[in-house]
């Protein structure tokens, strides 16, 4: 007890030295921690979706860059395909095809343009609100909601995608009418609407007054100076609403394809193999199981550098133990005049060393629980990122 | 008190050579030890303290035969009989002052910390005049003070002998005095032997006995 009130003595008054020695220690101890929760939850989370979405179609090129924008909406999105791949599949009567496209964002929030499908397929539960129904409507992941404050009755506006280009593409702004309950993937991350709802932003869709017929018979439009487009859709504009060009042409990002069995989707692959089309599909399940056993690679070498570190760290902290004990032989001879037992010297360093380790193990302990609480978040912005 | 038989000691490495054939100290003496540097008063102090072993000769102090005790037996007996007061003071900068006159019952064997250890420390503490100053850690106090910390600390577990190593050789000669009066004053009403290595000859007619150490040198008793 004694040297356990010494020890805390001497850290206290030599306080600095004692945070940076437990600062360290506690990282030594958390880092290798940390990153084997979130490399575990990273694996987790990327073989779980993958596993459950059986094929991916978009345009050829990488693969898994195909694969982290539809599954995980990436930035990684690359040229888009047409709505004429999501007739293909349809007109193959092997699947469902399910559009995505994410080339929006709103608040560091991917805007994911897809159909009612798409819920069903993630089995996606709405905690508060009510599903899309017309254009413009937004719902939105749990995670949006909570680090925007946002619910169903609010707006949230599309960010511009240039803010010079005046002639480009205007923000929309969206109405929320409900939020997902959590679900710890990347549906958490993302604002959902129609997947039109992406061409208005796109601006192949728009709604404006001013514009009249001036001849029922040529069609001619003849739109006044003051036309105004709409930047938010409203149950009184609706109806201006429209889009211009063929369907089949509007962009989508990639394509979410759930065959109606095995042997389906075997035909489905058969019929993107030829390296002169233009699509290409994937497994998502291949994908990321190479992409994990990668990542597992890299972790191992992590691993390596981790307990090198660690262990040159826990080096410096034994030296600077070491060596105040070194400062504090003057203490030590004085406390053998005075009769200390020879085992109070070793209880006094032990009791410092002790101490030290459990502020250690409590900090780094709070680390590690923070991060596996906010586990999911993270997961989910590494793999968006 | 203290016994001194046909005391022979050497340091294995080196040329100096400690040789006491006789050197008796009564109880209550007060006894200052002079003699040029290198002579082994130091010596003489850590010898009887059980700090280190004679290679032959016997010590005696209080009763008890020092060098036929054990190294952890020394350790107790020097806790229990013997105070020490340095030269330097040797405080510990992260205790305060009433932590570092405590502090012989935190690491000594024999006596733990008890209230009666508290009130020795709180009545020496003011008889030293360190009333206020208790909570004060000794980079925040004088010389003087810090000296009279050491002492207070030499005296908490009421030692039969006080060894003082050049215990007034860092002070201002006001500080001197007083450090010197309350030595002299506590260990009399403690009825404990002192035993001081000085440099200080104006202090020497104070004590009741001077030993001139150079003559130990040659083996002579003074």
């Amino acid at each position: 007890m004694n040297a356990f009130y010494l020890a805390l003595a001497y850290l206290r008054f030599h306080w600095l030295r004692s945070v940076i020695l437990v600062l360290v220690a506690a990282l030594i101890l958390a880092v290798p921690l940390i990153s084997q929760t979130l490399l575990d939850g990273a694996r987790s989370t990327l073989t779980d979706r993958a596993e459950a979405t059986p094929l991916v179609l978009g345009n050829r090129g990488s693969e898994l860059d195909l694969v982290m924008n539809t599954l995980y909406f990436s930035d990684d999105s690359g040229e888009a395909i047409t709505m004429a791949a999501t007739e293909e599949i349809w007109d193959a009567a092997l699947g469902i095809p399910i559009p995505i496209n994410t080339a929006f964002e709103t608040n560091d929030a991917r805007i994911v343009g897809t159909s009612l499908d798409y819920f069903d397929f993630r089995d996606l539960e709405i905690a508060e609100g009510r599903n899309l129904a017309i254009l413009g409507e937004a719902l939105i992941g749990s995670e949006v909601s909570q680090r925007l404050g946002i619910g169903p009755g609010d707006t949230i506006v599309s960010a511009p995608q240039n803010l010079f280009d005046l002639d480009g593409v205007y923000p929309l702004e969206l109405n929320i009418v409900g939020v997902f309950a959590p679900t710890g993937t990347a549906d958490d991350e993302a604002v959902f609407v129609d997947i039109a709802t992406t061409w208005v932003i796109a601006g192949i869709g728009h709604g404006h007054d001013g514009v009249f017929a001036t001849d029922a018979d040529t069609e001619e439009i003849v739109a006044s100076a003051a036309i105004v487009e709409f930047n938010r859709i409203t149950e009184e504009n609706i109806d201006s609403f429209h889009f211009h060009g063929d369907p089949d042409t509007y962009p989508v990002t990639g394509l979410i394809i759930v065959p109606d069995d095995d042997r389906a989707g075997t035909i489905l692959r058969g019929r993107y193999l030829d390296a002169a089309n233009p699509l290409q599909i994937d497994v998502p399940s291949d994908v990321v199981g190479r992409l994990v056993e990668r990542i597992f690679r890299i972790k191992s070498l992590l691993d390596a550098v981790t307990v090198i570190v660690g262990l040159a760290a826990a080096a410096a902290i034994g030296l600077a133990i070491f060596l105040s004990y070194r400062l504090r032989a003057r203490e030590m001879q004085t406390a053998f005049k005075i009769g200390a037992r020879r085992s109070m010297v070793l209880r006094l360093l032990l009791s410092e060393t002790a101490i030290l380790l459990v502020f250690a193990g409590l900090i780094s302990t709070a680390i590690v629980i923070a991060v596996q609480s906010q586990g999911a978040t993270i997961i989910a912005w590494l793999l968006a990122a | 008190m203290i016994e001194i038989r046909d005391l022979s000691f050497a340091y294995p490495s080196g040329e100096f050579r400690l040789s006491i054939p006789k050197l008796d100290l009564t109880k209550g003496e007060r006894v200052a030890v002079v003699g040029p540097s290198g002579t082994g008063k130091t010596t003489l102090l850590n010898l009887i303290a059980g700090i280190t072993v004679p290679q032959a000769g016997s010590i005696t102090v209080a009763d008890t035969a020092v060098t036929t005790l054990g190294d952890a037996a020394r350790r107790v007996f020097r806790a229990r009989e013997i105070g020490f007061v340095f030269q330097d003071f040797a405080l510990l900068d992260y205790l305060t002052a009433r932590e570092n006159i405590l502090y012989p019952f935190r690491i000594a064997a024999g006596a733990p910390l008890d209230a009666n250890g508290r009130g020795q420390a709180e009545r020496l503490a003011a008889s030293c005049g360190l009333e206020g100053k208790l909570h004060r850690r000794p980079g925040n106090l004088s010389q003087g003070e810090q000296q009279r910390v050491a002492l207070c600390r030499a005296l908490v577990r009421q030692p039969k002998l006080i060894l003082a190593d050049e215990a007034t050789g860092n002070l201002d000669p006001e500080n001197k005095t007083a450090i010197l009066d309350l030595m002299f004053s506590r260990t009399e009403e403690a009825g404990a032997t002192l035993l001081a290595v000085t440099h200080d000859h104006d202090l020497l007619p104070r004590f009741d006995r001077v030993i001139d150490f150079a003559a130990f040198r040659e083996g002579v008793a003074p």
